[in-house]
């Protein structure tokens, strides 16, 4: 409700920043789909011929994309299975009456502010190195044989890395979805004759599924693209046991200088992610028209 | 200097029709109250004539000149807002003087207008304060400062006084209305609340779903409502409005009586009922009486202390000059 | 309501809690006890907590051997040019969206928020040769660019979702009192928003200062901010974990504030407003 002045102000002041945006979004993928179709490496960048799918069937037919497509869904089942079961426990937890409560809730905050990079260094060496590493040290000290993270179980290593930088983010959302709660309600059902227990299966647990979905999804596509966490640590290996698909894909330019098949992942890497955006996209929508 | 005069205005959103093509004219220095239930487009005609909505078709002229495209800072105009509206982020005095740093004026003469409006409105003690720290009433007051300082051409009110308690609300009407006499300045008041449009009012406008029903004097409306919808609408409580066989008598489709013009007795008149409720206002009592001529309970008024129950048989009967008629289209019958 | 809890059960409440905050906090406390430890007693056989000799000495090193505020002062230069670019493109927007709704608005934020689910990796190719094609690289310009528009949704969402909060009647009021476009915005519409978009700037340079695909790949020495500058230290040289703790903490310890600070508005931004 506004007058035609505001309306085409309004209009000419929208403009900027849906033209920057689309033609971010439009010009890029534009060429990736386009260079998906060339035989182009980096090495003969004189001739790019035409090759139709043959990107697309060389990158999907690589064993390696199957490892990576595997690796990419473990570690994001891996990560938000983690978070969002740890994130309820220390809402929970949160939630209670205790001494310190805003100090307690900056210390389980932190990590989500370390940058990738620095996360995935000081867990490598300082914390799962087998020799000087803290976790290493301790099984030493308990009397078991303590194991090499990193080649022995890379993929697991990235997956509590990650888990514990996005652990912070469930907790903040959940606790705040938590809080949100009346305390009516909990009262009606303690009226009824709930218990604990109950309470928390029949009332607080519904009550939080809106946020637990918004986690799941938001973090699903953060997760989706986890890359500087593998380059610092296993750079996907040894051999292709911590390779996800983001990580192929930048390896394909990178380092083979493969633009086509590196370009053909990419497409194939948006794929995936649309169909996960598709779900989030209806829930905020809806969202917001309430 | 204040005269507003809509043409064939018409407003629409999308497909629907808020406002059919409509003709008002507000003289210079006149109250004029736009009434009607929620959801008529008293609001939307309001904001029309602010300038903060296009008309889809039609003419706005202020003072002679054509306003219609003018954006609503060019056009003169005050307006007090239903939440106030208030900068919560300025003092009192900088909301006061908003208006005229915008008009560019020098600061002394800002502060001599702030001063002298902060004075007459009862605001010097709260001069710094932050709109938060005040009450409803002088949130309400320095809204109305606001508005004054420009000494616009007219004054648009929209529901000013919803937001304030039943109290609050007696004595900033008062308030209005004398502000009105002291300036002179057109105003144009929007409420939904028939008791404020007849006590401020110089003239009312009926509004029914964007459609002017009737404009006159409070006292008009009250003594020849043009229809149905007026007459029901106009009046504390309700007239009455009786259709059937009773008003065929009469030569009319709908006769309408107003509480205050039945004969109540004990013993004889026109139409016999029983008592189903009283209510005592202490100077008035109101008894809603069942009778076979009407489905719906008939409102009386009687004296305040008139010895009546619930249950009790009484008569009632219409004073015959202050009966009102009406046709089968509710149109009142002369 | 909160009934009285017995002390016990309060007290034992404070210990768990603060034993799994604590637990969760490790790695960080770990590594800035670390950072003041020689490289000897980093490495030590048991590792020693509080009883050791404190030293500035690895903060020095990094300075002079890595030239850690050259990175530094990218991180910073990114962020911040992000950030400002991003404000002077998303208020407008949010303002259109937020006071200015069509039945548009809606499908405009939310396909807008969809271009932030377009993986990284999907466009890589083409920015890193059209990079190269204009000389981009590892320039700090190039990088805000990319910043700037990876994080934009973000910025218009957040601002859309603080002014919606702003009553419409009050910008209407400023119209009345003869405010135009510009005037409404500067001396209305800014100065209430001040708290929305202090959040939004915090949330940009957090998100921006641990931005790690796009810094990553873009830059090699010019350009690279402290993502780059730690990424550095994954190449084993030795002993060397009381320096790359101290290069840690100093990449961490701006942003860990700014974070603490903003954490409320960290879930409202990250949610895009869907959990309040």
């Amino acid at each position: 409700m506004a007058t035609l002045h505001t309306k085409t102000a309004a209009r000419a002041m929208m403009a900027p920043a849906v033209i920057v945006l689309l033609i971010w979004m439009a010009v890029p993928l534009a060429m990736t789909l386009y260079f998906s179709t060339l035989n182009y490496t980096l090495y003969n960048p004189i001739s790019q011929p035409f090759v139709g799918f043959d990107n697309y069937s060389y990158f999907l037919a690589d064993p390696t994309f199957l490892a990576a497509l595997v690796n990419t869904l473990v570690l994001v089942v891996g990560v938000l299975a983690i978070t969002v079961i740890g994130g309820i426990l220390v809402a929970l937890l949160l939630d209670q009456d205790f001494y310190g409560v805003n100090i307690v809730r900056l210390l389980v905050i932190a990590p989500f502010f370390v940058m990738p990079t620095v996360a995935a260094l000081v867990w490598k060496n300082m914390m799962m190195n087998p020799v000087y590493g803290v976790i290493g040290q301790f099984l030493t000290a308990i009397g078991l044989t303590p194991i090499d993270w990193m080649t022995e179980v890379p993929l697991l290593s990235i997956i509590i890395i990650v888990a514990w930088q996005w652990l912070p983010f469930a907790t903040l959302i959940l606790l705040t979805s938590l809080q949100s709660l009346s305390a009516d309600q909990k009262e009606a059902a303690e009226m009824d004759g709930a218990g604990a227990l109950s309470i928390f299966w029949y009332i607080t647990l519904p009550h939080m599924s809106r946020a637990i979905t918004v986690v799941i999804l938001i973090q699903t596509i953060f997760l989706l693209s986890i890359f500087a966490e593998i380059l610092v640590t296993t750079q996907g290996g040894p051999g292709s046991q911590s390779t996800n698909i983001t990580y192929l894909v930048a390896q394909q330019a990178t380092s083979y200088g493969d633009i086509g098949a590196a370009s053909a992942g990419g497409i194939v890497a948006v794929v995936l992610a649309n169909i996960v955006a598709i779900f989030l996209v209806r829930l905020i929508g809806k969202n917001l028209d309430a | 200097m204040g005269q507003i005069h809509l043409e064939k205005v018409r407003k629409t959103f999308g497909d629907v029709v808020i406002i059919p093509e409509l003709d008002l004219k507000i003289e210079d220095g006149e109250f004029v109250v736009f009434v009607g239930p929620s959801g008529c487009g008293k609001s939307t005609l309001l904001r029309l004539i602010a300038g903060l909505e296009d008309v889809t078709s039609g003419e706005i002229m202020i003072d002679g000149a054509q306003a219609t495209a003018l954006p609503p800072a060019k056009r003169g105009l005050a307006m007090v807002f239903q939440s106030y509206a208030l900068y919560p982020h300025m003092s009192v005095r900088k909301n006061i003087a908003f208006p005229l740093k915008m008009a560019g004026m020098d600061k002394a003469e800002i502060d001599r207008r702030v001063d002298y409006a902060a004075k007459t409105l009862n605001l010097d003690a709260y001069i710094d304060r932050r709109p938060a720290q005040l009450s409803g009433g002088q949130r309400q007051r320095v809204a109305i400062g606001r508005a004054i300082v420009r000494e616009p051409a007219a004054f648009l009110f929209d529901e000013p006084l919803s937001n304030l308690d039943a109290a609050l609300r007696v004595g900033m009407r008062l308030e209005i209305s004398e502000l009105h006499q002291r300036l002179k300045t057109t105003m144009i008041y929007v409420t939904h609340d028939q008791v404020e449009a007849m006590t401020m009012a110089d003239k009312i406008v009926v509004l029914r779903a964007g459609k002017i029903e009737q404009v006159g004097t409070p006292l008009e409306l009250y003594t020849n409502p043009q229809n149905t919808f007026v007459a029901g609408f106009i009046g504390s409580p309700r007239m009455n409005l009786l259709s059937g066989a009773e008003a065929e008598k009469y030569g009319a489709a709908t006769i309408g009586i107003r509480p205050e013009h039945l004969r109540l007795s004990t013993t004889e008149g026109d139409w016999t009922g029983t008592v189903k409720v009283s209510e005592h206002l202490g100077s008035d009592t109101f008894l809603h009486v069942e009778t076979p001529v009407h489905d719906e309970p008939i409102t009386v008024r009687a004296d305040g202390e008139f010895p009546i129950h619930a249950g009790d048989t009484v008569y009632l009967s219409p004073q015959q000059d202050k009966l009102h008629r009406f046709n089968a289209e509710g149109l009142s019958i002369r | 309501m909160a009934r009285s809890v017995s002390i016990q059960r309060k007290i034992g409440m404070t210990i768990l809690a603060w034993s799994v905050g604590l637990l969760i906090f490790f790695p960080i406390l770990w590594t800035f006890l670390t950072s003041f430890k020689s490289e000897l007693q980093a490495i030590s056989i048991p590792p020693v907590f509080v009883d050791f000799h404190w030293t500035l000495e690895n903060y020095r090193t990094i300075q002079t051997q890595s030239n850690y505020l050259h990175f530094m002062m990218n991180s910073i230069y990114l962020s911040l040019g992000s950030t400002v670019l991003g404000l002077i493109f998303a208020i407008p927007a949010a303002w259109a969206m937020a006071f200015s709704p069509t039945e548009r608005t809606k499908d405009i934020l939310l396909w807008m928020l969809s271009t932030k689910m377009l993986p990284a990796v999907g466009v890589l190719i083409p920015i890193y040769l059209l990079f190269v094609r204009f000389g981009l690289l590892d320039s700090r310009l190039g990088l805000i660019v990319v910043l700037f528009l990876i994080n934009l949704p973000i910025i218009v969402w957040m601002l859309y979702t603080y002014f919606k909060e702003i009553p419409g009647e009050i910008l209407e009021a400023a119209r009345m009192d003869g405010a135009g476009l510009a005037k409404e915005i500067v001396h209305v519409l800014a100065p209430m928003a001040v708290p929305g978009i202090a959040s939004t700037i915090l949330l940009n340079v957090i998100l921006s200062w641990n931005e790690a695909f796009w810094t990553l790949n873009l830059t090699t020495s010019n350009a690279a901010p402290l993502t780059q500058f730690i990424a550095s230290f994954s190449s084993p040289q030795g002993n060397f974990y009381a320096k790359l703790s101290a290069a840690s903490m100093l990449a961490i310890a701006p942003i860990l504030i700014v974070g603490w600070f903003s954490q409320k508005q960290l879930v409202r931004g990250l949610t895009f407003g869907a959990v309040k």
